[in-house]
């Protein structure tokens, strides 16, 4: 920041004059805004009006504030990433009665927010500028393009729906007010997300199709249970304060990779790539990048490709884990050795198997369904293990048994790897050892 | 030294060692990995991540805080791409710099969430109305996750601009051994600033890119999505329109030579050339590296920039081929663009579109 000096302005129109029909409630609106700031002092250059679609959307164009003319329905969600990325800055939104309906999740999500910007929305019961069709406030029976026979949806309550969601500050009135210029002020000033919903007249459609006027706006607010007046004034954290208190509270740096060092030595002269046909849940894509991780430890490169189904607890899981003392480039490759760890992984496992070589090799657990293949085969007895396996042992100890079998790296690099789990790492010691015993047993004397 | 990590991280990466420092998204497979990182890391950076309510929101705040100031990034899936079109057209009028990553699953529509694919490559061309050219870069390993996210960030700022990484579920969720050397910050253009109080916006000359003002930084700045004059009021007059329709254009076709990346391998008397991009520019190298250990010429091509098209060095490795194999996980969205400069020579498809990579022997198939 190189300048602190605040130049309030007499008035924070330009030049231009407004485009609006005569009659139209939208110029009061904005010399109601004017006045809000104004009366708020705010440096110019420290305002941002953000402009919806619609005759609102041009409103920007009159003040010689910063400005950001977006989408439609979407300027509440311009006006949240302004004010999260500088909270400094006072942020205004106006939009029409229609970006209340094609932007309705925005206002409902920046309200529970609690956004710490102020929303103006220019609410004359229609779009005008399309052609006077209804929008999510036109009252029922109402007359409009779209709605000949009198509108049979029920109008939106936008100030009771922004105070349900826990805006900070609701309020409703009507472009004839005198004190609206003082209210808008007030929600600038008011911490968190603040709305004003104003009533006006559409002297271009909705006049002049349903023979409105002032007097019957007021009655219709009346009827409808939609009065003059608060839905909501309350203390409440603001959203992007809140944030960089979270932020501030946080003592932890921004992650970075941690390096594997070499430990240990392989004895694999050429690329072996493994896959783990298993359950999801049985901790199959772990068990394989701890593996990975040993390998890397043991001077090999290490790549792996999983595969799973939308699900998140059932189903397969399946690890293609690819060892090579060469750097990897491409992880799609013709399977060494495929493991069936688990009854969801029979499908894969089948497929896998059918692709193996002459000295490929096929590992499965006794007590699991048979596939065809025409590979040498081990099959593990949890019997042998020395220990009680569970399902989610099971995935861990497969490798084990494998890294036993082909001498991959030493085992202890496998013991190394899972020794950093969060917890658990005393078990998972276990199962790496009854892996390679049941491995030894299984391969007889040829181990 | 080396370590264990995946394209998604390699990107967040990339992101923080490029100056990120907002980030806006939605949870989507598989490009949920990167939101979550952001959620965690990007606050201990200094910057602010938020989970929007919906992809719109996401990035349209991401517009609003690349206006404030923040250098903004945003990542999703093709259904989720769907709903940032309409902001990605804003993005291009208002000239914001913003990264998009595109993390491809299978479509169309939901599709296959776990699934690779690479169908959105003509999707993040022509992903919103106008026609208006954008910028998309194509990492094909971990490592250039990492590297192309940097750049992605410095062409952002370079021509205010979307970006886009685009990427996919194999990339980004595949694991592999990395060089931690490798992973050294690049430099990445600041955000320039135009900081003279009477200076003025121009489309004059038309392939100029302006220097930006932030919001809050001594001057009112106009912002619109509306076609607009070069004070961002709007206008209907048509030598204003053209001016500022013509310089979105020209800021970037006339400027390609500074966006378009490709590693050639080309060799002596090979008549095919193979072309890819992504995850599968790893099946054609293995491809590649079997013919030739047959002992049969080939040149292949991995494109690192998608658009614009890179046709310089394409056109350069074509010259004395007589085929060329295009190879991607799509019906063949990618090989339109090679025969548009193929000049009548006989250009292949590789595809595939049932969820499963393209293996090496499929392409090495098609080399015959």
């Amino acid at each position: 920041m190189t300048s602190v000096t605040v130049t309030p302005l007499g008035s924070f129109r330009n030049e231009r004059s407004y485009p609006f029909c005569p009659g139209c409630g939208h110029g009061p609106i904005l010399d109601a805004l004017d006045r809000a700031l104004t009366i708020r002092k705010i440096d110019p250059d420290k305002v941002v009006i953000v402009s919806d679609i619609g005759c609102s959307g041009l409103s920007d164009q009159y003040f010689a504030t910063s400005a950001f003319h977006g989408l439609h329905g979407r300027s509440i969600t311009y006006a949240s990433g302004i004010k999260l990325a500088d909270p400094g800055l006072e942020v205004v939104v106006i939009m029409g009665d229609g970006g209340t309906g094609i932007g309705g999740a925005h206002l409902i999500n920046a309200a529970r927010r609690n956004v710490g910007i102020t929303v103006i929305v220019m609410n004359n019961l229609n779009f005008g500028m399309t052609g006077g069709q209804h929008s999510t406030t036109t009252p029922q029976g109402a007359i409009t393009s779209t709605t000949p026979g009198g509108n049979l949806e029920r109008p939106l309550d936008i100030c009771g729906t922004a105070a349900v969601n826990g805006a900070a500050y609701a309020y409703r009135g009507t472009s004839f007010d005198d004190d609206l210029g003082d209210r808008i002020a007030e929600a600038m000033g008011h911490p968190g997300f603040a709305i004003l919903d104003i009533w006006e007249l559409c002297s271009a459609y909705y006049v002049r199709t349903n023979r409105f006027s002032r007097k019957g706006m007021e009655e219709t607010m009346e009827e409808l249970g939609l009065p003059r007046g608060f839905a909501a004034r309350r203390d409440t954290p603001e959203y992007s304060a809140a944030y960089r208190a979270a932020a501030a509270a946080d003592a932890g740096s921004p992650r970075r990779p941690a390096g594997i060092p070499v430990a240990h030595r392989s004895n694999l002269t050429r690329r072996t790539a493994v896959v783990l046909a298993g359950a999801a849940g049985g901790r199959v894509l772990s068990a394989a990048r701890s593996a990975a991780q040993a390998g890397i430890a043991s001077g090999l490169w290490a790549a792996q490709r999983d595969d799973y189904p939308v699900t998140v607890k059932t189903g397969h899981s399946v690890a293609t884990l690819v060892l090579d003392p060469e750097p990897i480039d491409d992880v799609t490759t013709i399977p060494d050795v495929v493991v069936l760890v688990a009854p969801e992984g029979r499908a894969r496992a089948a497929r896998e198997a059918a692709r193996l070589g002459a000295d490929g090799l096929f590992v499965t657990v006794a007590g699991l369904p048979s596939v065809e293949h025409h590979a040498a085969m081990v099959t593990l007895d949890p019997a042998d293990a020395g220990m009680l396996l569970a399902k989610g042992d099971m995935a861990l100890a497969c490798v084990a048994a494998v890294v036993t079998l082909r001498d991959l790296f030493p085992l202890r690099a496998l013991h190394e790897a899972v020794a950093a789990a969060p917890k658990g790492a005393e078990r998972m010691h276990e199962v790496i050892e009854a892996g390679a015993a049941m491995a030894a047993i299984a391969a007889g004397g040829s181990l | 030294m080396r370590s264990y990590l995946d394209g998604s991280t390699a990107i967040v990466l990339g992101a923080l060692d490029a100056g990120c420092d907002f980030f806006a998204g939605y949870p989507i497979t598989p490009a949920s990995g990167i939101l979550m990182s952001m959620m965690r890391d990007l606050p201990r950076a200094g910057g602010v991540a938020i989970q929007g309510e919906d992809e719109i929101a996401s990035i349209g705040m991401c517009l609003g805080a690349a206006l404030a100031g923040a250098r903004a990034m945003t990542a999703t899936s093709g259904p989720g791409l769907s709903l940032y079109s309409e902001n990605l057209g804003l993005a291009i009028m208002g000239e914001v710099p913003l990264v998009v990553v595109d993390v491809q699953r299978l479509g169309p529509a939901t599709g296959g969430a776990t699934t690779v694919a690479q169908g959105d490559v003509q999707f993040v061309r022509w992903g919103t109305s106008g026609g208006y050219p954008i910028i998309a870069l194509a990492p094909s390993t971990i490592g250039e996750c990492y590297t192309l996210t940097m750049k992605a960030f410095d062409l952002a700022e370079r021509f205010r601009v979307p970006v886009f990484v685009l990427t996919d579920k194999d990339l980004n969720l595949t694991l592999g051994t990395v060089e931690l050397d490798d992973f050294t910050p690049a430099e990445v253009r600041r955000r320039e600033i135009d900081a003279a109080p009477d200076s003025m916006y121009r489309f004059d000359p038309s392939d100029q890119t302006n220097p930006m003002v932030r919001y809050g930084s001594g001057r009112p700045v106009r912002f619109t999505g509306s076609t607009h004059d070069e004070h961002a009021f709007i206008t209907k007059d048509s030598e204003r329109v053209e001016a500022l329709n013509r310089h979105l254009i020209d800021k970037i076709e006339q400027h390609r030579d500074e966006i378009e990346s490709t590693v050639t391998d080309l060799e002596e008397g090979a008549r095919t050339l193979v072309v890819s991009y992504g995850s599968t520019a790893a099946s054609m190298r293995a491809a590649v590296r079997a013919t030739r250990a047959e002992g049969r010429a080939v040149s292949m091509i991995t494109l690192l920039s998608l658009w614009p098209v890179p046709e310089t060095a394409l056109v350069q490795a074509m010259d004395g081929v007589d085929r060329i194999v295009v190879a991607e996980l799509n019906p063949g969205l990618y090989a339109r663009e090679i025969e548009r400069i193929a000049g009548g020579r006989t250009v292949v498809p590789v595809t595939r579109i049932d969820g499963e990579m393209l293996a090496p022997e499929q392409i090495a198939g098609a080399l015959a």
